[in-house]
Order: C-alpha cells, then structure tokens, then sequence
C-alpha cells in the first residue's frame, strides 16, 4: 500500500504541471467574489464603513480647505464648483466641515465601542462568576437600562462641558449595561458546558477557564454586539450635538453641521442634507455590517437594543 | 395569579430606587452650589455655610437622597433654578404634545408594523420580504432627524401637503391636532416600525413551523385566518415585549423630533433646561420618563397571562 503511494507520486507530480495554471486563478476569485456573494451585507458595508474611515484619515488631501475657516462674504453659498455642498451661514466650506465631521464620528463610534465592550466584559465577567455580585450588579445594570439611553446620554453632558471626550464617556455609560447583560449571559452558559465542567474537574484555576473558554467564546457576539454599539454611538453623538449638549460648536462633527443648519434650513436645506446623508451612510452601513456578522457568525445571545 | 402580579410590582421597587439613586447623584454632583447662589455675590462663607445649614445641604448623602426620594414619592419633583417654577408644574405644562406625538406615534407603528413583519414571514425569502426587511435595516440606520427633515421637506416644503412645524392643542379639534402630528409621528416611528417588523417576522416565523399551523391549514382554515389568527396569537408574547422595550426609542426620539417639528413638549423642554443648565428639570424628567419607562414595560410582564394562558406562575 505505501510502496504503491511512493510509486506513483511522481506519476501524481508529472500529471500535475496542467493543473496550476488553471486552479489558483478560479480560487482566488472565488475567494473574494464568492465571499461578497455568500455574504453580501458584510461586503458592502463593509466597503462602505472602509470608505468612511479613509475618507476620515485623509480628510486634508481631498480638495478640503480649513473647516472653521469664517468668509462672511460667501456665506450661504447654495452648492457649486468653488462649493461642492455649499457655505453656511459663517461662509464656512459644509464640504471641509462635513469631512473633517467624519473623524469626530470616528473616534466618537471607535472608542466607544472599544471601552463599552472592555468595560461590559469585566462587568459581566464579575457578574457570571463572583455569584454574591450577580444580584448587586444585575439590580444597577436594570436601573440603568430604565434610563432610556439618549435621556442618561443627556443628563451626563448637562453635567459636564461639551468636549469630545466627555460625549465618548456619556456615550459609553449609557452603552455598558447591554454589553454587560450579553457577557453574563454568554458567561452563564458557558458555565454549563460539560467541557467548563471538566475543566473545573480536572482543577484549572478559574482566571485560565476564562481565558480558554470563556473569552474565547465571547468574541464573536461581542463582535457584532460592538457594531450595534458602533451605529448606536453615531447616533446618540449626532442627536447630542444636534440639539447643543454635545461636542462644542467650534468643532466640525455632523449633528453641529446640522444644530447650524437647523435655523435656516426652510431656505437653505442643504446645509442640513449633506451631514445628513454622510450620517446615515455610515450608521446603515455600519448596521449591514453587524447583521452579515450576526448571520454569519451565528451567535444566538446577540439582540439588538 | 394574585401573588405574582405582587410579587413583580415589588420587583420593580429596587429597579426604580437604583435610577432614583443615580438620578440623584447626578444632582449632587453637579457643579454650583445652590447655598453660594441664594446667599449671592456680598456673601461671606459664613453666611454661605449658614445658609448650607439651613437647607439642609451639609447633612449626609443618604439622609438627602432618603429626605429627597420621599418628596418624589410625594409628587414634589423639586423647583427649577432658572423659571423658579415646581419641576413637576413644568413637565404637567408640556406634558401634552409629547404624550400625543407618542401615543399617535406608537398607534402607527403597531399598525404598520406587525403586518408588514406577518407579510414578511409569510413571504419569506422573496422579493416583499426582502423589500420589507431592507426598509427595516433604512429604518435603523436613518436618525430621527434626518427622517424628520425630509418628511418635511417633501411633504411640507415642496408639496405643502401638511403643516411644516408647530403643535395644536387637541381642544382645538381633532383633524388641526392629528395634522400637526403625522410627519413627526412618521418620523419618529421609523426605527420603531424596523424594530417591531423584525421582531413580528423573526417570530412568525418560528412560529409558523409549529404543528397547530399545519392542522389549522389541514382542517381548511384560510391563509388570514391562520396568518392573523392562529400565527399571531402565538407570536403575541415576543411581539409585545419588543412593544415595550422599544418605548425607550420613543422618549429618546420624542426629544429630537419636537426640536424639529417646533412641538412645545417635554422635548423642548429638555433641550431648554440643557441649553441653561437647569439641573433639576432635567433631573425631573429623566426620573419621570424612567418611570414611565419601568411602568410600561411592568404593565406588559402582567399583560403575558392574557396574552398567552399558558403562562403560570
């Protein structure tokens, strides 16, 4: 048997020149193609949450001038050659101001999906295990998921001044509790399956069930959870800005654009139209990029809201 | 039956203190001194520590918050630094434009959405149900805002079908006030309708698997019948939870569409006390909607034994 094998590998060997050529093209393009087939929402929006990111990093390099840039003698420009979207009511130029918002978006939907996922995944971590705290903490997490989160968003920034990073913690607070709810569930789950409970049998120290079987496990809800906290984020910033309890008015983000336009948008609507666009590109392609995971991925613990 | 319908209104106690507290502290920890503020600029600190003294502000944070939950408990929301007018006069003042933007708002959206999602399930997989569900993810993805400015735009601006902004009380008659509210109650009802049409399909689905569907189908009921009937009736449970859940979105977008559509609500309100850092009104209505919020959604839990009798406890 194995000296017929080493007999006719080099038969195999000489035979097999045909097939190269025409096997690594088919494959490659059925990689790519194949996967924006098998998962469109993930493909396209994708695509579009990359453009935005690169449209973000190179804001200066696309034919942007200075967004705080005051002209008072081009002011509300309607959109032309000199204006693509149009000057507001200072004669700044929406075009500049409506990319230099994309990086405010950001940062803003970046860092609070990283810091509520971080901070949902020790709380829920805590509550899954440390069994006297499960109660406590569960008991604060409905408190304040009773808060409806634009309202908790709100009272936060009334609190503080209006400052990029104070709507990232606002944001944040009121995001944690979901994130926290989805990792103790995950956590709990987990604790049942024959293989924690032999892992427990045969004396692993909690800290490294964790970290085998736990975290592990995690990463593909809190992937999508992240996204739906990405979207929720952009959101929640815009609406705050929009109505003056965000980012302060000297910085270019999207609900500014739109709080400036709000006075004169019967006249001049495109002031507000364009942030507006920008805006709701992102979030959709942001949501078809958590649905695509979700399907793809399956995890079952992941509702959005 | 009794003592669960007990038992889960006194679990919603611990649920409301933890946002009383947090509420609360939102006010203790903000900035200004109210003693420095009544005392004014002549002041000396005695006066401002005598003045402390008196309204009871250098006492303990639990004995405050316990002294300060007993007043809520009593319909005292506290007085408003800027109008010097009771929290709770305030809310009562603007109470009606939001109540009826939420009420005509959650109207529609059940009504649009629970048959779209039944559409959607039954027709699973072709184009309607993609139609439907596209719209669904659009509804997520489109902010309040911008749904609102546009509805506007076309409805209002362009084809000056309906009024672009404002209110009209409902003693004013009912058509004048319904106008005043179908654009904002559209836009506000757009993630509200996705969030229940999802729901009402995923659900549907699952339950249009079931055994009773193929019997009903086998003793001849029709496809209404069974869709609307025997699938919904199942569906129920689900559905409603998601009702109540999504009145979260409700109260945050109210806020946002009265600043559209120029309705003097709560909203307004809000984005008022914010602009001038009246802190106890916002206070005041983040407590008031929060437990709103918490009522709705206990109200629901005891809605599951009708809904669906083989719920025991």
């Amino acid at each position: 048997m194995t000296d017929a094998t080493i007999t006719t590998a080099p038969d195999l060997i000489a035979a097999a020149p045909e097939l190269p050529d025409v096997l690594p093209p088919v494959k490659r393009r059925g990689g790519v193609l194949g996967f924006a087939r098998r998962h469109p929402a993930i493909a396209i929006g994708g695509a579009l949450v990359l453009a935005m990111v690169l449209i973000a990093l190179f804001a200066p390099y696309l034919g942007t001038v200075d967004p705080t840039a005051l002209a008072p003698t081009r002011r509300t420009r309607e959109p032309s050659a000199a204006f693509w979207f149009g000057s507001d009511m200072l004669g700044r130029d929406i075009y500049s101001r409506v990319l230099y918002g994309a990086r405010i978006s950001l940062t803003v939907r970046f860092s609070v999906a990283l810091l509520a996922s971080l901070a949902g995944l020790v709380i829920g971590l805590v509550s899954g295990f440390v069994r006297w705290s499960d109660g406590i903490i569960m008991r604060v997490m409905d408190g304040m998921m009773s808060i409806p989160p634009i309202l908790l968003a709100i009272a936060l920034m009334a609190l503080t001044r209006g400052s990029v990073g104070n709507v990232i913690t606002a944001i944040t607070i009121a995001e944690i509790p979901r994130v926290s709810r989805l990792v103790r569930s995950v956590v709990l789950s987990l604790r049942e399956q024959p293989y924690v409970d032999a892992a427990i049998a045969a004396g692993t120290r909690t800290p490294m069930i964790i970290l085998r079987h736990i975290l592990p496990n995690t990463v593909a809800p809190m992937t999508v959870q992240a996204t739906y906290v990405c979207a929720g984020a952009m959101i929640i910033e815009a609406i705050l800005s929009f109505i003056g309890a965000g980012t302060p008015p000297t910085i270019p983000s999207w609900g500014n654009i739109m709080a400036e336009g709000r006075a004169l948008w019967q006249v001049k609507p495109y002031i507000v139209f364009f942030p507006a666009i920008f805006l709701s590109l992102t979030v959709l392609a942001v949501n078809l990029l958590g649905d695509g995971l979700r399907d793809a991925l399956d995890p079952r613990f992941v509702k959005r809201l | 039956m009794l003592s669960y319908i007990i038992r889960r209104i006194v679990a919603t106690v611990p649920v409301m203190v933890v946002v009383a507290l947090f509420v609360f502290s939102l006010l203790y920890i903000a900035p200004g001194d109210p003693a420095a503020v009544i005392a004014g600029d002549q002041a000396t600190p005695d006066d401002v520590a005598r003045i402390r003294m008196s309204l009871g502000l250098d006492r303990p944070f639990l004995i405050r918050f316990g002294e300060w939950f007993w007043q809520i408990l009593h319909g005292d929301l506290g007085t408003s630094i800027f109008t010097n007018l009771p929290v709770a006069a305030l809310i009562a003042q603007r109470a009606e434009p939001t109540l009826s933007l939420m009420a005509v708002t959650l109207t529609l959206a059940v009504c649009v959405a629970v048959p779209i999602g039944v559409v959607a399930a039954w027709r699973a997989d072709t184009l309607i149900d993609r139609v439907i569900m596209a719209f669904a993810v659009l509804g997520f993805s489109v902010p309040v805002f911008v749904v609102g400015y546009l509805l506007a735009y076309v409805f209002a601006l362009e084809l000056d079908w309906l009024p672009v902004q404002g209110y009209t009380p409902i003693s004013e008659g009912l058509w004048p006030w319904f106008q005043n509210l179908i654009l904002p109650a559209v836009a506000l009802g757009c993630v509200y309708i996705a969030l229940i049409a999802r729901i009402t399909r995923a659900t549907m689905l699952e339950v249009l698997q079931q055994d009773y569907i193929r019997t009903a189908r086998a003793k001849g009921v029709g496809q209404t019948g069974i869709l609307f009937v025997h699938a919904l009736k199942n569906a129920a449970v689900p559905i409603v939870t998601v009702i109540g859940i999504g009145v979260a979105l409700l109260i945050g977008g109210a806020v946002v569409t009265e600043t559209v559509f120029a309705i003097p609500g709560i909203g307004r309100l809000t984005v008022d006390a914010i602009l001038r850092r009246d802190y106890p009104v916002i206070q005041g209505i983040v407590l008031m909607f929060s437990f709103l919020y918490v009522l709705v959604n206990l109200a629901i839990d005891l809605l599951y034994t009708v809904l669906d009798p083989r719920i025991r406890y």
